[in-house]
């Protein structure tokens, strides 16, 4: 119990520490080829986990919606579950795999390798060196690699629909158009943020503390992934429950409804 | 001097440690350690593996926090700089750490140019003439420059990582345990390198290490320190502090016990015959 208290206290002062050196400004150089490293490598992952999560859907949710009649607003149920819910949620847990996994191990092996000392003796912070610029490559690519994984989600789940339980073009995009607004896709894309952030301080985290030589580097790789995906869990929840409030007033407002 | 501010050194640094203690933990690792390192002077830490040595050197440049007395950097108390400034003042060290602890996605020229890309120089020519001034000092032939730290051998590393520390002109250099793991003609090379480079630049030195021959070579003060789980609590952690030659004839049983008859004989040798360039010699032995 001590122990969880002391390691969130050490977490609070790390998060701290990044906000701080964040306004120290960029290191645009470091950062950079990260962008294009962790963004272009996960894109085939996510795309892949977008197209079947919304093949899934439509076959899952199919079978419940043709026992009402309801088979036509399958693109209803497809695209509001990918876009709200499942796409943000399975993008930043692949990432929590494939990203925050190889982040943490990277600097868990520098840590041991005293790379991180020799940083911070070469007058380099290892926080603003290492750990912002990957906090902020997760913040920016989770969000952006979550379109894409809507993108194919529905695309994934319209194929299903239309070419293998026979729904209509025109009806399966009528529905889906008519139930998807903007508030949909910015709460997918709100939540995808905040899940892109935890994976980055949550990896750099784990990786920067990490001690025991090579079985230490491991540990660090799934302790990471683990933290990641439960925070992903937790968070979810209560973003869900936050948006639940205040999805009346918002599609209001951005239907331009006023308040 | 006002508390925070960076001091200024033209020369090599002056360091003084004040009833400095260390917990880590629950494990409580140096005492009140007492000790004044002067200007342009090469201190050797020597003692039993578990007696703090590496934690005393990381102690020196801040990576380690006193938990008890003070650390005084030109009179300057290291606990009341804050962190960017510490930052700061660490350019005035090298630490040559134990494994090179080089940045293993760059090369060689690519490690040696780190620094210097950290402070803002950004003239590649100036850049380029200081890399290769380093690497020739430390004796590294031009054809390993471009290569990845993985395709070195331990004392290549070594002397790569010597270079790295130098290339900003510290005021203070940092061994630790330089000649750990390296054959015998590999150690006299990495000796005469330190030697070297406290001969020929106003530097302060501090050299951790379990080799005689080194202290014997490089020493003109030696620190012995002792594993605190051994002491008793009104003992001293320090067992010996004093010149290479009152190292020889300190009668300390401690001292005497930790040298060892053949540890004697190696002091006297190495401090009475001029140790031979072996730079030479160990580049044909590791190409």
């Amino acid at each position: 119990m001590l122990g969880a208290v002391e390691t969130s206290g050490d977490f609070a002062v790390f998060v701290a520490r990044v906000a701080f050196s964040l306004k120290r400004g960029v290191r645009w150089d470091v950062m950079g080829p990260l962008l294009v490293e962790i963004g272009f490598r996960s894109i085939g992952v996510v795309l892949f986990t977008g197209c079947f999560i919304g093949m899934v859907l439509a076959v899952q949710a199919h079978m419940q919606l043709a026992a009402y009649g309801a088979a036509t607003r399958l693109g209803q149920m497809v695209n509001l579950s990918v876009i709200r819910e499942l796409g943000p949620v399975l993008a930043a847990t692949m990432l929590a795999g494939r990203v925050g996994g190889s982040i943490s191990a990277e600097i868990a092996t520098m840590r041991m390798s005293e790379q991180v000392d020799a940083l911070a003796c070469l007058g380099v912070s290892p926080i603003r060196y290492l750990a912002v610029p990957r906090f902020l490559a997760c913040l920016i690519l989770v969000p952006v690699l979550t379109v894409f994984a809507n993108f194919m989600g529905i695309l994934g789940g319209a194929i299903v629909a239309t070419e293998i339980h026979g729904i209509e073009p025109y009806h399966y995009w009528q529905h889906a158009s008519e139930s998807v607004d903007l508030w949909d896709h910015l709460m997918g894309l709100i939540k995808a943020f905040f899940f892109g952030g935890s994976i980055g301080l949550i990896s750099c985290y784990v990786g920067l503390n990490a001690t025991g030589g090579a079985r230490g580097v491991g540990i660090a790789a799934t302790r990471a992934f683990v933290v990641s995906f439960l925070t992903i869990m937790v968070c979810d929840f209560f973003l869900g429950l936050f948006f639940a409030r205040i999805t009346p007033t918002m599609s209001r407002l951005l239907s331009g409804g006023g308040p | 001097m006002s508390s925070g501010s960076i001091p200024q050194t033209d020369g090599p640094a002056t360091m003084r440690l004040e009833g400095v203690g260390v917990t880590l933990g629950d494990n409580q690792i140096l005492r009140g350690i007492n000790l004044n390192i002067s200007a342009g002077q090469t201190l050797v830490v020597i003692g039993e593996s578990g007696c703090g040595k590496s934690v005393f050197l990381k102690l020196l440049i801040g990576l380690v926090k006193a938990t008890e007395g003070r650390i005084l950097f030109q009179d300057q108390d290291l606990k009341l700089l804050s962190e960017n400034r510490l930052m700061k003042l660490r350019l005035k060290y090298g630490y040559l750490f134990q494994s090179g602890a080089l940045f293993d996605s760059l090369s060689v020229e690519e490690n040696v140019a780190f620094p210097m890309r950290q402070q803002g120089i950004h003239s590649e020519t100036s850049i380029r003439h200081r890399i290769c001034e380093s690497l020739e000092d430390v004796g590294l032939p031009p054809s390993l420059w471009t290569r990845m730290p993985s395709d070195l051998s331990g004392g290549q590393r070594k002397r790569v990582g010597l270079a790295r520390a130098l290339v900003m002109q510290p005021a203070i250099m940092l061994y630790d345990e330089p000649t750990t793991g390296l054959d015998p003609i590999m150690t006299g090379v990495i000796n005469d390198l330190i030697l070297k480079v406290a001969r020929s630049r106003p530097v302060t030195s501090v050299v951790i290490t379990h080799e005689l021959r080194t202290l014997a070579t490089v020493a003109d003060r030696v620190l012995m320190l002792r594993p605190l789980p051994r002491l008793e609590p009104w003992e001293p952690q320090v067992a010996f502090e004093g010149t290479p030659s009152e190292l020889r004839q300190c009668g300390l049983p401690v001292v005497r016990s930790f040298l060892g008859g053949h540890g004697i004989a190696e002091i006297t040798a190495g401090s009475d015959s001029s140790t031979p360039d072996l730079t030479h010699q160990a580049e044909h032995s590791h190409e």
